[in-house]
């Protein structure tokens, strides 16, 4: 998925001179041939995030479209008030490429995951959040990107992530995609969960449990025609995120739901991680397990939630 | 220390009319809003005069006009000074300064890019503005285009370290069309910079960040003119001036006064007080 974005970043930038790229040291050779062709608009700073996104916003603010990459908490833990004043406050179009959402730096501990990032970057004025599913939407939310109007964050997977987006279902920042049409369980999910909530959803049909998926790749803003439409007929709703409970996307389903004040907000089970730093390393995969992530574990949990609802 | 022969001569400086008349405008602003940061204010008035009066290019009923010279306060609290600057040079009406943080004005206690010409980007944070022009002296060079970026900073702002991640990509990248002003009046908010943060040797760092470096007397406007004419003042690298200055400048009362930083319920007399002091109201 990283690298389908960078590739893409690169493909806009032979397209389009008002790209450029910055990063904070990153890795070795990255986007190898943007530096050979394009090197006047390929920028690889030091280890200074609060400076390079003051630099994205001058440079913004001069016309051109800046798309960054670093480490997901180094943008959104290290830099929120450049993010917030000179990104947000002046609305401007600089692209937050952060490579490791989630749990994805699962063995490298605690100050490398991104477990708050969709909730901090969430309430910031003017930000766009989104977390896509896979590469190939990857490339599509690339080629949207261009010419969105204010600040993005995209929250970046582990790579060589299983393919289970689809092309024909198109791709627009701001509306979410219907998987499955909506049911009696609804499961609304975001990012590479969406592989665990089909997994999830054909186990649950296998015992004669029907699940609508909805596919909320944009967090922030939210899709709430969208999110309201897939809950309407659920008994249970179900929001599924690499991320902590509060403030994600679950926050944004039962905001969402709460605040449609013409009908009761229907039973919702928020499956995040819990309000805590994890203790473990291990990996994304064993950090699922842990916290209840995986399609079985999801599947048993909503099954067990039926038979408790009223 | 090395900086107290330029210390003593900004204590000594004289202001002119005209130096006088744009502290008067301040005055209206601060006896309009009944507050504001004063000290930092007053500290900055000749670097800024020079800068609007000799240096940059603009022109104030096109404030987006593609060839100015950019200029970031981002020592933001200071911001009453390039009002004054502003409503002097009219990119927006004298009478906005009487508004001064009401309600519905343009001009609030930090300087607003989206509601004020002639203000290229929001500040009041501090340790921004250096970031920001690193990004638009970039711009320009990648354009091919010849403005300068101007970005004046106060002494307390540089304790921020991005002030000096900024610094180091600004020599990185060699970015003579960048010039860093550093309002150094040695005081800031709780007190003296020697006690709270002392940044000495200062020059030496900007050197040491790969900065052409001057120092000035930053109330002595022909100093400034003769200096801010010769830049870069050396090619390949960007420009750091301190500006060696005076808390509060123009006000007996207040020069020198970590309590004049700041006020927040400025009574009558007081206004009075800095009327009297700049030579009197202005009579319309």
């Amino acid at each position: 998925m990283r690298k389908a974005a960078l590739e893409m970043i690169e493909t806009l930038a032979r397209r389009d001179p008002r790209v450029v790229f910055l990063g904070s040291d990153l890795g070795a050779g990255t986007l190898e041939g943007m530096r050979r062709d394009l090197p006047e608009r390929f920028f690889m700073e030091g280890i200074n995030e609060a400076n390079f996104i003051g630099m994205a916003a001058g440079l913004a603010m001069e016309g051109f479209i800046p798309y960054l990459n670093t480490i997901a908490p180094f943008f959104t833990r290290r830099a929120l008030e450049q993010i917030a004043v000179d990104l947000c406050l002046h609305n401007l179009p600089v692209r937050l490429i952060a490579s490791g959402g989630g749990v994805v730096y699962a063995p490298l501990g605690a100050t490398h995951l991104a477990i708050e990032d969709l909730a901090v970057m969430r309430a910031l004025p003017n930000m766009t959040v989104v977390a896509v599913s896979d590469a190939a939407e990857m490339r599509r939310l690339m080629a949207e990107s261009l010419d969105w109007p204010g600040p993005l964050y995209i929250r970046l997977a582990k790579g060589g992530d299983r393919e289970v987006s689809d092309a024909a279902r198109g791709f627009a920042i701001g509306k979410a995609i219907p998987v499955r049409p909506p049911a009696a369980v609804e499961l609304i999910c975001t990012g590479v969960m969406l592989a665990q909530a089909l997994e999830a959803a054909d186990l649950l049909a296998a015992q004669g449990i029907e699940c609508g998926i909805l596919h909320a790749h944009t967090v922030k803003p939210l899709d709430r025609a969208a999110v309201r439409a897939a809950a309407a007929p659920a008994r249970l709703v179900v929001t599924l995120e690499e991320h902590l409970r509060d403030g994600g996307l679950g926050s944004a389903v039962l905001e969402c739901l709460a605040d449609d004040l013409t009908r009761p907000t229907p039973p919702l089970l928020r499956l995040g991680l819990p309000d805590a730093f994890p203790k473990e390393y291990g990996s994304q995969d064993s950090m699922f397990q842990t916290f209840g992530l995986k399609a079985a574990q999801v599947a048993d949990r909503i099954r067990a939630t039926l038979k408790a609802l009223p | 220390m090395s900086h107290t022969p330029f210390h003593n001569a900004a204590q000594a400086a004289l202001l002119d009319a005209r130096s006088r008349y744009l502290r008067r405008l301040a005055v209206e602003t601060l006896e309009g809003g009944g507050r504001g940061h004063i000290g930092s204010t007053l500290s900055l008035m000749e670097i800024l005069r020079v800068l609007y009066d000799d240096v940059m290019r603009y022109r104030p009923r096109q404030p987006d006009w593609a060839e100015r010279d950019r200029f970031i306060l981002s020592k933001g609290h200071g911001c009453i000074a390039q009002y004054a600057l502003l409503a002097d040079k009219g990119f927006i009406p004298r009478a906005a300064l009487r508004e001064f943080c009401r309600q519905h004005a343009i001009l609030g206690g930090h300087p607003d890019a989206n509601k004020i010409p002639g203000v290229e980007a929001s500040t009041g944070a501090l340790g921004h503005g250096l970031p920001i022009g690193v990004g638009m002296a970039l711009a320009a060079r990648l354009r091919g285009q010849g403005q300068r970026v101007f970005v004046v900073m106060g002494d307390g702002e540089t304790n921020e370290g991005s002030v000096w991640e900024a610094a180091m990509a600004a020599g990185k990248h060699r970015l003579s069309n960048l010039v860093a002003l550093v309002d150094y009046n040695k005081l800031q908010s709780y007190g003296p910079t020697a006690e709270v943060q002392d940044m000495e040797p200062f020059a030496d760092k900007w050197r040491a960040f790969n900065f052409a470096v001057a120092e000035v007397n930053g109330h002595d406007v022909e100093a400034l003119r003769a200096l801010l004419a010769a830049l870069p003042l050396e090619d390949g690298r960007p420009t750091a001036i301190i500006c060696h200055t005076i808390k509060g400048k123009g006000l007996p009362f207040a020069e020198g006064r970590a309590d004049w930083h700041h006020k927040s319920k400025l009574s009558a007399a007081e206004i009075e007080a800095m009327y009297d002091a700049l030579g009197g109201r202005d009579h319309a």
